[in-house]
């Protein structure tokens, strides 16, 4: 590692700070928000007069006025997103693994359809499925979503993993056979423990992508059945009808922000192979 | 969707494989076994992504052709190309367009430049700082948009913000400022909070071509002589162009169809309103499901157009620059 002189080491400080700012001062504001009373929500300052946790005992505390509306939409949210990354990592892992490994006309044709639905106006799909759920009785359920959100998760799975599986030395497999090993065997210890970070890596991404989904939550749910976190952040109402919900927005958008930093945290390394190989590299 | 057509080969000619000996008929066989298990295993998800998106836009264009209201079914007649007549020649409409490109053409701009700024910090920096910088730097693509837009609104707005008390020294900018009342002032906090949630991603693409600058060639310029300005717009630039160009179309695409932060911050008041919003608006708030199929599939077709534009204009090769060429 290259020594800094004291003026590099002065920059690097400044860039640091400044990088620091700009990526986390909007969490900072709204987790001093969520920590806001009711009656300081207005004071005009950054950080709460007194410290408070009133807004988290609404959305988490049995006698909380918003605590039903949350948890549910918190366990919407987690099994929708999970159920539909969850099928579209194993219908990726399937043709990612062909177009990587398999010669075969339409290669080409699966790629570039998947590059076609990733810049697809989700808006566009949104209006023609409201109409088509409520006749067929998939409005406001779980299957109304998971199905859509296929169409967010499913193509950047298939170009992430098709990265992925291009970079693995396929040949380990055929050297384990000859080696004595069964099809099977070879197949699970040389090839497996390959592909398993490349897999993980497309899950947490698509994972974070159905997390995110906004537009799809809002046009096909109307009740705490099926409504996930986003779309019920824009619904929540304050204890009273002249109460603000402020308070209570900041307190649920802080509990469903922190999961997701801690897997940046831990995964960065992983997102960042996994965003920029199935973006630029091959 | 996209101009670039897939290769598919003619399938072996079953004539050709009669007259040519044993052996070449037994490979073109095992071709055609792994053609069938390429499409046993691709299959599925080709299907499903089909089924997801050109059966909802076929179903758009079909119902876009219809007057139909679901306050009033039977009243649904079929009237040709009549909403789309109606929806581009509202104001509403090319108000909504121009809002709509406005936004995108500000947000690209300015995250490109952010953008580069943050991938140059995350290539130059030395190996201690690199990691924790590339964390932080990917935090806000992992907040939810929703999360990111009350974030901004909430800094800002005239009664729980802090924003007008931080900043009253600032000429236009005082405690009573609300800056939600006025299209200018609520598009910067739009634009703000889309810049702070996406920026980590085109820098991450960037980030990925700057890797691909040849070194040696940077080394070369320095010994010359060249000014750190130079070597960025000489070396630099001109080397990663694809990455730029995919970045950039990736990123507009994306920003054209901004949906949550208007939602949360306006919901489109004060000349905020963008296509997405508007679709939005006519279908599922005002049940108008002829009209919102309508601006739907027109939506369609302009992502379709930008696409075909950078991609024959700008020869920018989403494949190709994917590894796929």
């Amino acid at each position: 590692m290259r020594t800094l002189t004291a003026r590099q080491r002065f920059w690097w400080t400044v860039i640091a700070v400044v990088v620091v700012v700009f990526a986390l001062f909007p969490i900072a504001s709204i987790v001093a928000t969520s920590f806001k009373s009711s009656s300081e929500i207005n004071s005009g300052t950054f950080l709460p007069p007194h410290w408070s946790t009133e807004n988290y005992e609404q959305i988490l505390s049995s006698h909380g006025s918003a605590q039903t509306l949350f948890l549910s939409a918190l366990r919407n949210s987690i099994g929708i997103s999970l159920i539909s990354t969850f099928i579209a990592v194993v219908l990726a892992t399937l043709a990612a693994y062909a177009i990587a490994r398999l010669d075969f006309p339409g290669k080409r044709l699966i790629l570039t359809t998947a590059l076609g639905v990733s810049i697809f106006p989700v808006v566009s799909i949104v209006t023609p499925l409201f109409n088509l759920w409520r006749n067929i009785g998939l409005y406001d359920t779980w299957l109304g979503l998971i199905i859509p959100y296929l169409s967010l998760t499913l193509p950047i799975s298939i170009w992430t993993l098709a990265a992925f599986f291009r970079q693995i030395p396929w040949e380990l497999e055929q050297a384990a056979e000859v080696d004595g090993a069964t099809p099977w065997q070879a197949f699970r210890k040389a090839i497996v423990p390959l592909a398993a970070p490349g897999v993980f890596t497309t899950a947490l991404i698509a994972f974070f992508i159905a997390w995110n989904d906004f537009v799809y939550g809002i046009s096909l749910t109307s009740t705490d059945r099926a409504r996930p976190v986003p779309a019920a952040l824009a619904f929540f109402t304050g204890a009273s009808y002249f109460d603000q919900p402020t308070g209570a927005i900041s307190a649920a958008a802080v509990v469903v922000t922190i999961p997701v930093v801690i897997l940046v945290v831990l995964f960065q390394r992983q997102i960042v192979s996994g965003l920029t190989q199935g973006a630029v590299k091959g | 969707m996209t101009a670039t057509t897939g290769s598919t080969p003619p399938a072996a000619g079953s004539a050709a494989a009669h007259s040519t000996r044993h052996t070449k008929a037994k490979a073109s066989d095992r071709a055609k076994a792994e053609s069938r298990l390429g499409w046993y295993l691709a299959g599925p998800a080709f299907v499903v992504m089909l089924a997801v998106t050109a059966y909802p836009i076929l179903q758009a264009v079909y119902e876009s052709l219809f007057r139909y209201q679901l306050t009033a079914p039977d009243d649904r007649a079929f009237i040709g190309l009549r909403n789309y007549w109606v929806i581009l020649t509202d104001p509403v409409w090319w108000s909504d367009f121009w809002t709509t490109i406005l936004i995108t053409v500000i947000t690209v701009i300015i995250e490109l430049v952010l953008g580069f700024a943050l991938a140059l910090i995350m290539h130059r920096a030395i190996r201690g700082l690199r990691g924790p910088l590339r964390t932080v730097i990917l935090v806000p693509y992992g907040i939810i948009t929703v999360v990111s837009a009350f974030a901004w609104f909430y800094a800002f707005d005239i009664t729980s913000g802090y924003v007008n008390h931080w900043f009253d020294w600032v000429p236009g900018i005082s405690t009573d400022l609300n800056w939600f009342a006025e299209r200018g002032t609520s598009l910067f906090v739009i634009i703000a909070s889309e810049v702070w949630k996406t920026t980590p991603f085109i820098s991450l693409l960037l980030l990925a071509g700057l890797a691909q600058v040849p070194g040696d060639l940077e080394e070369a310029a320095e010994v010359d002589g060249a000014t750190p300005w130079q070597r960025l717009a000489r070396v630099i630039i001109p080397n990663m162009k694809a990455a730029i160009m995919v970045a950039v179309l990736f990123r507009a695409l994306d920003a054209f169809r901004i949906f949550d932060n208007v939602f949360i911050m306006t919901k489109g008041a004060n000349g905020t309103e963008v296509l997405s919003l508007l679709a939005y608006r006519q279908s599922i708030s005002q049940l108008q499901i002829g009209l919102g199929a309508a601006v739907s599939v027109l939506l369609f077709l302009c992502v379709v157009l930008i696409c075909v534009i950078a991609i024959k204009l700008f020869r920018v090769d989403l494949a190709g620059a994917r590894g796929e060429s």
